[in-house]
């Protein structure tokens, strides 16, 4: 019988399940044995299976358009990411490091700012960002945790090294379908998890609960949890639906709030009832009309204000996007320098501050094989990607880049590595990337997994949802 | 949970609705089915559209009150409010806005009986097939009801759940027996005859109520024993009496919640239907079953009015989540 690998060929990336020679990496070996053994056909069957329990469970997001509202699934492929034990120690540490100096540095730049004044950050790059909130200048926030829930993005490269590309502080998403994709895989292939100790991803709510419940105001002894969302026209619905159940907390919207006597209450069959911390799944900018964007109905007007008494507390806190912000992550590695005096155990994707001389120059001189990233913007508008870009399109480019420098950056091109993944044709590689999640009250919490995203597209190295990504199952092994 | 969002509170009470509401039409348009086949020839479509009041709505979409045109309008045309593919649609944005309260088993089982109720092309609602359909989108409700049962913490949540779907259902049988009464009893030519017994039959299988009522009264059949089993037997769990006792056993649950201390609503409405389905059957149609139907379903309607008033901060009016579709049929 022909196995399922015969035919597996991931050039020259890096392979999840069959590392750099081809043959499998020793934490592998039992995963690719018992996919070698299963007949295609059952495999593409589970596959199947698998699409369809998503819809039924209602694991989607929902596209509406005039009359109708159509639940789409998030794409899943069955073939899982493992991750060897050892090595997931070593991104645990890093990732904990990370969001320690993420923490200070939020500390700081709404505080003392002392990291500004030593001139290690340019003052002009943090204030006068478009993420900085001057309303959150002095606020007190319980244990000085301004990002509870943090998700970051790495990517391995050509030789398997992990790198971080992104910092996600704001409102990460994406963690309800690490979770739902294990209970998929635990139906779907109990046969193969039986085999293999793979470390639990389940008690998620729990920690998220417990890290929420660590925030509530000074003298709140049983907190009021409520997790706020933009209402069930968001596309993360799904995920808000998920995580007030798992916590048992109401899932709450704007117009359920109202503020009264400098405090906050929800709307209950039973008359108003106080509120004191709220996750909220909905950008700065609309969480007041007062403070923010005056036209949001998705708000409470007024909420900051009670905020800023610390008389309820936000989750994350206000103002977090001006630490994720692609500028200031090129100064990650000397931000968790500065305040931790050590070197980050995660290293950035290697990254040119074109507002730095050399590094303008450096940007200049290779442009044809860099990434230019404008900064201050998310959701990758903007970039010029050089490999694939004209001529004409370079020169637009360079012109920008010389009148504003301090607008970019630039990134080499990644190789990002692949993974197996199941296609009309058989089994082939397709790029991914690994977001894992933490949690942060008192202390910080990591989640052993994380969302494996997969473009599913052939050559692509596009993993977002929205372009044709998909998710597998990441295992972290015990 | 110690305290429920008053949003959540509307929503399950609209999700009841309107799954019972699908049910008690899968329930009409099958026995509609039968009387048609057995009454020579007799356009039996349009009560059905009276019922619901729809006239002016189906007389710009159709021509003619046929079977087909009914069935379709009824259960996949959305542009009615009321049809069967709207009312699952609007009991699953209710839902969806509950999901993270109700089971994963009643949004499952919501979202795939949906995809089944949108899926229904002309071709699937011949007069051949209704019979059939009508079972599966009867059972499709029944499913619903029996996970619901079987699953629900029995919160406030349940409660407004539970009175949504008695005060939808009793709303329902009234209007069933409304429709039928008028329709079979005119023909004063008829009564006895053995089309005249089948009809009731129907209308007594379409509320499931044959069996019961033959365990009642082994013998006979007259549209007053008929009607006041509907209306009046404790025993009967569709009958206006069965629903009201069920209202007044939720009502007690929410009096005595004490999360909800300082919050009530009057029970005068529910002391109001008491006495009126304790009137003998007999003077009920001597001074009209019509308008004392007419004033049961205003009762129901403003008990529907007090809870929202009490409960979810202002008027019930199906706008809690589901948008347009709004509540003709309770409104009627």
């Amino acid at each position: 019988m022909n196995g399922l690998f015969d035919d597996y060929n991931p050039g020259a990336y890096y392979c999840e399940l069959t590392g750099k020679s081809g043959s499998p990496l020793d934490h592998t070996r039992t995963i690719q044995d018992w996919l070698n053994k299963i007949r295609p056909m059952t495999l593409r069957r589970r596959a199947r299976d698998c699409e369809r329990e998503l819809y039924n469970l209602g694991i989607t997001f929902t596209v509406y358009s005039e009359a109708n509202a159509i639940d789409r699934v998030l794409p899943f492929d069955v073939i899982p990411r493992p991750i060897a034990a050892e090595e997931w120690k070593r991104l645990e540490r890093g990732l904990v490091q990370r969001v320690t100096a993420i923490n200070h540095f939020l500390h700081d730049i709404y505080g003392a700012g002392k990291i500004l004044a030593d001139g290690v950050v340019p003052e002009d790059l943090v204030k006068g960002n478009s993420n900085f909130r001057a309303e959150m200048i002095g606020v007190d926030i319980p244990h000085n945790t301004y990002v509870n829930i943090c998700g970051v993005d790495l990517v391995r490269d050509k030789d398997g090294q992990f790198c971080v590309l992104e910092d996600n502080a704001r409102t990460p998403s994406g963690v309800s379908y690490v979770i739902e994709n294990r209970h998929l895989m635990q139906r779907a292939f109990p046969d193969l998890i039986a085999g293999i100790g793979i470390r639990p991803v389940s008690d998620y709510g729990i920690r998220l609960r417990d890290a929420l419940a660590d925030m509530a105001p000074a003298q709140v002894l049983d907190p009021q949890i409520v997790l706020m969302s933009p209402g069930a026209y968001n596309s993360a619905y799904f995920e808000h639906v998920f995580l007030a159940r798992e916590m048992g907390v109401p899932l709450v919207e704007g117009r359920d709030m109202v503020i009264d006597n400098g405090l906050v209450y929800m709307k209950t069959t039973a008359g108003p009832r106080r509120v004191d911390v709220i996750y909220r799944r909905i950008d700065d900018d609309f969480i007041d009309p007062l403070a923010f964007n005056s036209n949001s109905m998705l708000g409470v007007p007024g909420i900051m204000d009670v905020y800023r008494r610390g008389r309820v507390t936000l989750v994350n806190a206000v103002g977090t996007g001006v630490a994720d912000d692609k500028a200031v992550y090129a100064y990650m590695p000397r931000i968790i320098k500065y305040y931790l005096d050590e070197d980050a155990i995660i290293p950035n994707v290697e990254t040119h501050i074109c507002r730095e001389k050399d590094a303008l120059q450096f940007t200049l001189d290779h442009m044809a094989d860099l990434v230019v990233k404008p900064v201050g913007e998310s959701g990758g508008y903007g970039v010029v990607v050089g490999p694939r870009s004209s001529a004409a399109e370079l020169e637009n480019c360079r012109n920008l880049l010389l009148a504003r420098p301090e607008n970019f950056i630039s990134q080499p091109m990644i190789d990002l590595s692949v993974c197996p993944t199941l296609v009309d044709a058989g089994i082939e590689p397709r790029h991914v990337d690994l977001r894992p999640f933490l949690v942060t009250g008192k202390n910080t919490w990591v989640m052993p997994g994380g969302l494996t995203r997969v473009a599913l597209k052939k050559d692509s190295l596009i993993v977002n949802s929205s372009q044709g990504g998909g998710t597998k199952d990441t295992w972290v092994l015990a | 949970m110690h305290s429920l969002l008053a949003r959540f509170a509307e929503n399950g009470f609209w999700m009841a609705q309107y799954m019972e509401r699908v049910e008690n039409l899968a329930r009409i348009l099958d026995v509609n089915e039968s009387f048609a086949r057995d009454s020579a020839g007799e356009p039996a479509w349009l009560p059905i559209i009276q019922l619901y009041a729809d006239d002016e709505h189906f007389f710009t979409h159709y021509r003619e009150a046929t079977a087909e045109n009914v069935v379709q309008f009824y259960v996949i045309n959305r542009t009615n409010p009321n049809s069967i593919v709207s009312s699952v649609w609007a009991a699953r944005e209710n839902a969806r806005s509950l999901r993270h309260l109700i089971s994963i088993e009643v949004w499952s089982q919501l979202n795939v009986f949906y995809k089944f109720v949108s899926g229904l092309r002309p071709r699937d609602l011949r007069l051949g097939e209704l019979s059939h359909l009508c079972q599966e989108l009867k059972e499709g409700c029944q499913l619903h009801t029996g996970i619901v049962e079987g699953t629900t913490f029995r919160d406030q949540g349940w409660t407004f759940y539970q009175l949504g779907k008695m005060i939808a259902r009793a709303d329902q049988t009234t209007r069933l027996l409304d429709m039928k009464y008028h329709r079979l009893l005119p023909n004063v030519a008829d009564v006895g005859s053995p089309i005249d017994v089948s009809q009731w039959n129907a209308l007594l299988r379409s509320v499931a109520g044959y069996h019961g009522y033959r365990r009642v009264r082994p013998s006979g059949m007259t549209p007053e024993t008929v009607a006041e089993f509907i209306l009046m037997n404790p025993e009967f769990p569709r009958s206006v009496v069965s629903c009201v006792r069920q209202i007044r056993h939720y009502h007690d649950r929410l009096n005595q919640d004490p999360n909800l201390a300082g919050v009530a609503f009057a029970p005068s409405g529910l002391d109001d239907l008491d006495n009126m389905l304790s009137v003998p059957i007999q003077q009920v149609t001597r001074e009209g079953l019509h308008e004392y139907l007419d004033r049961i379903q205003i009762n129901l309607q403003s008990l529907a009015s007090a809870i929202a008033w009490s409960y979810f901060g202002g008027e019930a009016d199906a706008s809690a989540e589901g948008g347009s579709v709004s509540s003709t049929q309770s409104q009627g």
